[in-house]
């Protein structure tokens, strides 16, 4: 089972959610931190010595000595990531996807592909979390490809928590797509309900089943639950507006151990979603 | 012309709530909405609709199922996991792009031996210019699930600076993404000064750290507020300290005020309210100078 959790708006609680579902859980299981441009999650699970692997793609390289300047790389690469000048082909390597199209196209052979650092990814052992963070060099645009190699990392022998970043493009798909089910946090305002609506769209078009959940309920006003109930959304979870919640999570400490009242109600949506299949697989 | 650009790192720290407000108090500027993928300035600044255009941006390999032989070279050299196999009616395989997954590198189209593989332009949005209140504004939005969101920013800060110049704007004001990946370092190249909004929490404290790191590799001057600072006093101070090591001027606090939610609601930015934390804004805003 492999539950993410997503939301249109940043900040409206995804780590939050995250971190305090899978620590309220009680099982193991395995936190997949996907918001690789910002990641949090390891602030709210501290322990356990880290280990840290580099992540890279492939980028190309030319040989001087073999390049005839004939720009076939540079008319084929759809990212403006080698040119030529007309004497010598140019790569930008922090443009590339790797994509492998450049290499192919050579009519020389001239060019061979060399790992390129994009970023990180640290396992850490906090209690009953087994916690992955994917940390996305700073520069680099290639969180898709980070996020891809935290996803790679997944246990299959447990169920699995990703926090994915904000948004609606593709690092967000990157990180939800596979997953069993998709939880969206919103916030009860005016840019809330804006942003759960594109959310919405994104996990439809890539047809996954989801749900809301609400914080900072009674912030606003009514309109996300209006809004949920007219599109048929059901809403798992509302954590109220406060101001001690917000103090607890701005010194780093998890809400289900700081304001114990809290505990049972992530436990049992925890319960609800990531044990109602048989965990693994996926 | 300056460019003052407002990006937070994490998300939700207010950086939508002040880019508007210090629109309104620019008072003769461009506003660019370059949160593409969720935009919300147009919330508080109801702009009525000048222009809309397509945003068509990349290309998006499809397979001619009728013209596939279902040999699998597209499935083998595509690096991004975009092709899978299907069985056509006649149970012959053949193979399918995932337009999610696609990149739009354009390798299996080149490299297929039956040359079944189109590769339109794809749509990837629109964008838009408007009026506002507070002069024009260009913004847009990107397709659920698309790509390219990058190169959106790109458009809407070139459309946002012809209007400055050609009305004679001094002044433009962009609300950034969050993050620090590719539509935020399409946000910041080039331009006049990064305010990063920020909140006293060790999530704020981290982020920001990343934020000012990517100001400092483009070798961008920044500045850093930091908001609902009161929640957490120490922790604001400290991360006052950090920026100031890092080289980025401090523009002030802007107190925890539920006048922002309020001001939200009803469709205002925050300093056209009586919100407490308008003096908040007002000073961040002469602070900068701009």
């Amino acid at each position: 089972m492999i539950l993410a959790i997503a939301s249109g708006k940043g900040g409206t609680g995804k780590t939050t959610l995250a971190v305090n579902l899978a620590r309220a859980c009680g099982f193991p299981l395995q936190l997949l931190d996907c918001d690789v441009e910002e990641p949090n999650a390891h602030l709210f699970l501290p322990g356990g010595t880290a280990t840290e692997e580099t992540v890279t793609i492939r980028v190309p390289e030319v040989d001087e000595s073999l390049c005839d300047g004939c720009g076939e790389c540079s008319r084929f690469c759809a990212y403006h990531a080698i040119v030529s000048t007309g004497a010598k082909a140019l790569v930008f390597p922090e443009m590339c996807h790797g994509c492998g199209g450049c290499i192919k196209v050579c009519p020389r052979r001239a060019i061979r592909e060399v790992p390129r650092r994009i970023g990180t990814v640290e396992k850490r052992q906090a209690g009953n979390v087994s916690l992955v963070t994917g940390r996305l060099d700073v520069g680099s645009v290639l969180a898709p490809a980070l996020i891809r190699a935290v996803k790679a990392r997944r246990d299959l022998s447990r169920a699995a928590v990703i926090d994915a970043p904000p948004g609606t493009s593709c690092p967000v798909i990157t990180a939800v797509r596979g997953a069993d089910y998709v939880l969206l946090v919103t916030e009860p305002t005016p840019f809330g309900l804006h942003d759960l609506r594109l959310a919405v769209d994104t996990v439809r078009e890539i047809a996954l089943p989801f749900a809301v959940v609400l914080n900072r309920a009674g912030s606003g006003d009514d309109r996300v639950q209006r809004y949920c109930t007219d599109a048929g959304v059901p809403i798992l979870l509302e954590i109220p507006d406060d101001r001690r919640i917000a103090e607890a999570y701005s010194r780093g400490r998890l809400l289900v151990e700081e304001l114990p009242e809290y505990r049972e109600r992530f436990a049992a949506l925890a319960r609800q979603l990531l044990l109602s299949e048989s965990s693994g697989g996926g | 012309m300056k460019e003052l650009v407002v990006i937070s790192g994490k998300g939700g720290t207010g950086k939508t709530s002040l880019a508007a407000s210090l629109a309104v108090l620019a008072g003769n500027a461009v506003v660019a909405d370059c949160d593409v993928d969720a935009a919300d300035l147009h919330l508080v600044l109801a702009p009525s609709l000048r222009e809309r255009h397509d945003f068509l941006s990349g290309n998006e390999a499809v397979i001619r199922a009728q013209d596939c032989t279902g040999c699998g070279t597209c499935a083998e050299l595509c690096r991004f996991d975009a092709i899978g196999k299907e069985i056509r009616a006649d149970g012959a395989p053949v193979f399918r792009v995932d337009p999610i997954a696609c990149e739009g590198c354009g390798v299996c189209v080149r490299f297929c031996p039956e040359r079944a593989i189109d590769f339109p332009k794809s749509l990837c949005g629109e964008w838009m210019i408007s009026d506002t209140r507070c002069g024009p504004m260009v913004h847009a939005r990107l397709k659920a699930a698309a790509e390219n969101s990058g190169k959106l920013v790109s458009l809407v800060r070139r459309e946002a600076r012809r209007i400055a110049e050609e009305e004679g704007r001094p002044q433009i004001v962009v609300d950034g993404p969050p993050g620090i990946g590719c539509p935020v370092i399409a946000s910041l190249s080039g331009a006049s000064l990064v305010l990063v909004v920020t909140e006293p929490t060790v999530s704020g404290e981290h982020d920001l750290e990343r934020v000012l790191a990517l100001a400092r590799h483009f070798d961008m001057p920044a500045a850093v507020c930091v908001n609902k600072w009161d929640l957490n006093p120490a922790m604001a101070e400290r991360i006052e300290g950090r920026a100031a090591a890092a080289g980025a001027k401090i523009s002030g606090r802007v107190r925890y005020d539920p006048g922002v939610t309020a001001a939200q609601l009803q469709e205002l930015t925050v300093v056209e309210t009586a919100a407490p934390c308008v003096d908040d804004i007002r000073q961040i805003w002469d602070h900068l100078q701009l």
